[in-house]
């Protein structure tokens, strides 16, 4: 599919080893932080252990500076010429229904995407059960929003 | 029970917060190079472009992203993998029941696709944004899913 880049979105050679790599530490970060065990999400989600706010506000402080200043410099990312933007989608009901759903299995399971992937790498076999029901539901949700919008 | 920090953090707080430091500098370096705020969630719509003709997932912005996507997975489970091979943290196997997981999995699938992110997209690359739909969405889905561990353990789920 590279034939079909789109402006603003021309790949550089070191752009698929920037990626690798970067999920490489993000995979390193969640087995460290043992947020890829879903019995440590389930202890913070019981109040047991509060630790787990370290992992997400510790993250989101040390990436949040780097994504205003990138979009405040008006450069371009440098692999893949695209404009800097923050991450800012519309805040809508979907938004919170969204959530409730999400929560709702986090609060069952205690994985979410990216720790169950790196679930998979500390040895964790059985989260490959969460991981198909992951792509059972996104599946579903693909189709009922197609029949429902006709 | 007093609120004191043993209390609070039973387990330290050294690794949560190197761990998200990992996770942050991840994330911040993807950005810094290629402009994407990488959410970990849409490898699921974009790995199903591979093998559904749907329209939903054969739009552009899956195809066009299901290669590196990949790519980013298969980053986050070698890095999964060589963190415990390499360190002295044993490897792990949950005793969270496969059924817990898969019926919680296909839950946190349509959850977030609904939702727009999930941990990462929105709890890190949108909370880091300042977004306020991201700010929403992380303090429902916490609170909900608080509810729910601490309904199914008063029901005497175990694990």
């Amino acid at each position: 599919m590279s034939g079909e880049n789109s402006a603003g979105d021309e790949r550089h050679p070191l752009f698929m080893p920037l990626v690798l790599l970067g999920g490489f530490v993000f995979g390193v970060g969640l087995a460290v932080s043992r947020m890829a065990r879903p019995e440590v999400v389930l202890d913070f989600l019981q109040f047991d252990d509060f630790g787990l706010l370290f992992v997400m506000g510790g993250a989101a402080l040390v990436a949040g500076p780097v994504f205003h200043l990138s979009t405040r410099s008006g450069k371009r990312a440098p692999l893949t010429d695209r404009a800097y933007e923050l991450r800012r989608k519309t805040l809508d009901s979907n938004v919170m229904i969204g959530g409730v759903v999400f929560g709702v299995g986090w609060g069952i399971s205690g994985i979410c995407p990216g720790a169950a992937y790196a679930s998979v790498g500390i040895g964790n076999w059985p989260i490959l059960a969460g991981i198909a029901g992951m792509f059972v539901g996104a599946y579903a949700q693909g189709v009922a929003r197609d029949v429902l919008s006709g | 029970m007093p609120l004191d920090f043993a209390t609070l953090f039973p387990n330290g707080v050294d690794h949560y917060l190197l761990g998200g430091i990992l996770i942050g500098l991840a994330t911040a370096l993807i950005y810094r190079g290629t402009g994407i705020a990488a959410g970990a969630s849409t490898f699921l719509e974009s790995t199903l472009s591979y093998v559904s003709d749907r329209p939903r997932f054969q739009q552009f912005r899956f195809v066009q992203s299901r290669d590196w996507r990949l790519v980013f997975t298969v980053g986050i489970v070698l890095g999964g993998f060589a963190y415990t091979a390499l360190s002295a943290d044993p490897w792990f196997v949950t005793d969270v029941s496969p059924t817990r997981l898969f019926v919680g999995g296909v839950l946190v699938g349509v959850g977030t696709r609904v939702g727009k992110g999930c941990t990462s997209g929105h709890g890190i690359c949108g909370v880091g944004s300042l977004a306020d739909a991201s700010f929403v969405n992380v303090a429902t889905f916490v609170l909900v899913a608080a509810g729910t561990a601490q309904l199914l353990f008063a029901m005497g789920v175990r694990p």
